[in-house]
């Protein structure tokens, strides 16, 4: 291993702490003993114990989760749909139109995106809740899902699909046993995608959700608004650990996926 | 015991599996396929050669039915195809990239075309096994094409496409990811699994030497049109202009004008000092029309001195050597300043090479050696 120079020495530690100690702060305080957030009153995982007792954190927990299964999965079919039509469909009228439409909500703010669909709910009559926030995160979710496809879909070898359909397949077939498996896995990132995006939007769902709907962003920014509790802490805290485990299984997955095909693409040259 | 000659081509009675009818092809305002007919014959395998974006490749993909002609008609065995999509016609592809499933095992991958047929479990294994066997690939079956090199995935490939028993199997550019070794070795194979299936092969490729190897006849292509279509000695030995002579291998082609002096015989005047050259030719050329003579350098003898029986014979001076191993080609060059280029065979060690740098030789060639061009 090199050493490595006091520079780079500096800029990591920086950048880490920055980027990290927010985050370890709000770790530490969880376990803290004291009601009072900024006071250090020794070891506990007492705020845990009262977390699973408040029903409000657990149902508005589970409204999140449903909304974001739910949108993630509606925003994946129709992302890729969107994606297989805009890089395969051929030349059609509208195609660049079309293809730069689809990536205008990345950059829209999310409170016109929310506001309009505030509009469109009232206008419709549709009464808020969780159908609407469902339908809301697939909006703005959907072109993130046809991003990471299409990208996909680039990148992939024409021939692919000709061979199937050479070998008879229809047109239906071969995207659903070739092009589809080849690309499940930018389906599945777009799916994840979604889905995280879902579960940490605040802006879209609090224009979209009804009295009878409240997910979780929304609760714990109504719960700090009254002031920071412990129990906020702990929550957090939860969030961050299945965040860092999902991440972290993910990319050991995706790295000893390569390493092994790395691998065996060399051995069968050998051979 | 002769062995009948096979040349459907020759017969009149013969029925053409693929014809083209006045087949055009066009891109916008790119015409890639110009006004073509041909007949390929049943159990032909037919080369499609010529230089890149020389329509060959959109050729085929007219026939796999990946492309729809713009004009005339695409027949097999009589029938047109246009309407029929790719998957209902009897006609499969090898690709040039081989376009392996990846997510597949080998044996999925013969197996594909079968399961889209659904036949019965114990035909597709028996024909899956068959395949595998034909292609000696029986040990790596339960493997994904990234687990096997590149040769053995041309093979799978090869295996793929002759499952469904194609009446026709297209071929683009099948060896093009391979060394020149391998490529060489598996020229012989594909000629050996087409006589062993019978099945009809058209194969596109821009190397010369790999058309001329496997095919029973060969189509030059140029800017959409077929220049000229023939076994591959015909092409050689008779091209019909002076684009197929270049295309196919090596050549010297010797500007003049032509003056019949004789029975099919013709003195061709090509220097303002030089004696006019004799050659013999089929096609008639009238006085004074211009013509181009193409030779062929391994048809040219090279010698210290004039040798006294040769029909032509011109001096020049050795301007260099290229060395081939096997063969060794001299870049002689003329006093009018043209440049000749003569191959011999290299029967003697290095050391024992009778003409080196600068050295004055005699070149000469017996008047059948060259093929008489009008253009």
């Amino acid at each position: 291993m090199n050493r490595m120079s006091w520079f780079n020495t500096v800029s990591l530690t920086l950048g880490f702490a920055f980027l990290y100690i927010p985050m370890v702060i709000l770790i530490v305080y969880s376990f803290n003993e004291s009601k009072l957030v900024t006071v250090w009153g020794g070891f506990s995982p007492k705020w845990y114990g009262e977390l699973l007792k408040n029903e409000a954190f657990l149902t508005a927990a589970w409204v999140t989760f449903k909304v974001a299964v739910a949108s993630s999965t509606l925003a994946t079919v129709l992302g890729t749909m969107a994606a297989y039509v805009l890089v395969r469909g051929g030349r059609f009228f509208g195609r660049t139109l079309f293809s730069g439409m689809i990536y205008a909500p990345l950059v829209m703010p999310e409170v016109i995106t929310g506001l309009s669909l505030l509009l469109l709910f009232i206008g419709i009559g549709l009464d808020r809740g969780v159908l609407t926030i469902v339908l809301a995160h697939t909006t703005f979710s959907m072109c993130f899902v046809s991003v990471v496809v299409s990208s996909r879909l680039v990148t992939f070898d024409r021939s692919l699909e000709e061979a199937a359909l050479d070998l008879g397949c229809t047109g239906s077939e071969a995207f659903r046993l070739v092009t589809l498996p080849i690309i499940a896995p930018a389906v599945i990132s777009g799916w994840l995608l979604a889905f995280t995006l879902s579960l940490d939007d605040l802006v879209i769902a609090s224009f979209t959700s009804g009295p009878a709907a409240t997910t979780l962003p929304i609760k714990i920014f109504s719960a700090v608004r009254l002031g920071v509790s412990p129990e906020i802490n702990a929550l957090s805290t939860i969030m961050i650990a299945i965040v860092a485990v999902g991440v972290s299984i993910a990319s050991l997955v995706t790295k000893y996926q390569m390493t092994r095909q790395m691998k065996e693409e060399q051995e069968a040259e050998r051979n | 015991m002769s062995i009948p000659v096979f040349a459907p081509w020759d017969d009149p009675l013969a029925h053409p599996l693929i014809q083209f009818k006045n087949v055009s092809k066009r891109f916008g305002q790119f015409t890639a396929i110009d006004d073509l007919t041909i007949d390929i014959f049943e159990r032909e395998f037919f080369a499609l050669l010529g230089p890149s974006g020389c329509g060959k490749t959109t050729l085929m993909r007219m026939l796999a039915g990946f492309e729809a002609p713009s004009e005339g008609q695409i027949l097999l065995a009589g029938q047109d195809i246009a309407a029929v999509p790719p998957n209902l016609r009897s006609v499969n592809m090898m690709f040039q990239s081989y376009a392996l499933f990846p997510h597949l095992s080998i044996w999925d991958n013969i197996a594909f075309g079968l399961r889209r047929e659904r036949l019965p479990k114990d035909q597709i294994e028996e024909r899956v096994t068959e395949m595998l066997r034909l292609t000696r690939m029986e040990s790596f079956a339960r493997r994904k094409p990234h687990q096997i090199s590149g040769g053995q995935r041309q093979r799978v490939a090869l295996a793929r496409s002759l499952a469904k028993a194609p009446k026709l199997l297209l071929l683009d550019e099948p060896l093009g990811a391979l060394d020149k070794k391998l490529r060489q070795e598996t020229q012989f194979e594909l000629m050996d699994i087409q006589e062993k299936t019978g099945t009809t092969f058209v194969i596109v490729t821009h190397d010369q030497e790999e058309a001329m190897t496997v095919a029973s006849r060969v189509a030059v292509m140029d800017h959409g049109k077929i220049v000229q279509v023939a076994t591959p000695d015909k092409i050689y030995e008779e091209p019909n202009s002076v684009y197929v002579a270049d295309f196919i291998g090596e050549v010297n082609i010797i500007k003049g004008t032509a003056k019949p002096d004789g029975e099919a015989s013709f003195a061709v005047t090509w220097s303002d000092t030089a004696p006019p050259l004799t050659a013999l030719s089929q096609t008639t050329f009238s006085a004074d029309q211009d013509c181009h003579l193409a030779i062929r350098p391994e048809k040219i003898a090279i010698s210290a001195d004039k040798p006294e029986d040769a029909a032509n014979a011109v001096q020049g001076k050795v301007l260099d050597i290229a060395y081939l191993g096997n063969i060794s080609t001299y870049h002689v060059e003329l006093p009018t300043g043209a440049i000749i280029k003569a191959q011999t065979a290299n029967t003697r060690r290095i050391s024992r090479r009778a003409f080196t740098w600068e050295d004055t030789v005699w070149l000469s060639w017996t008047a059948s050696a060259g093929v008489l061009l009008a253009n």
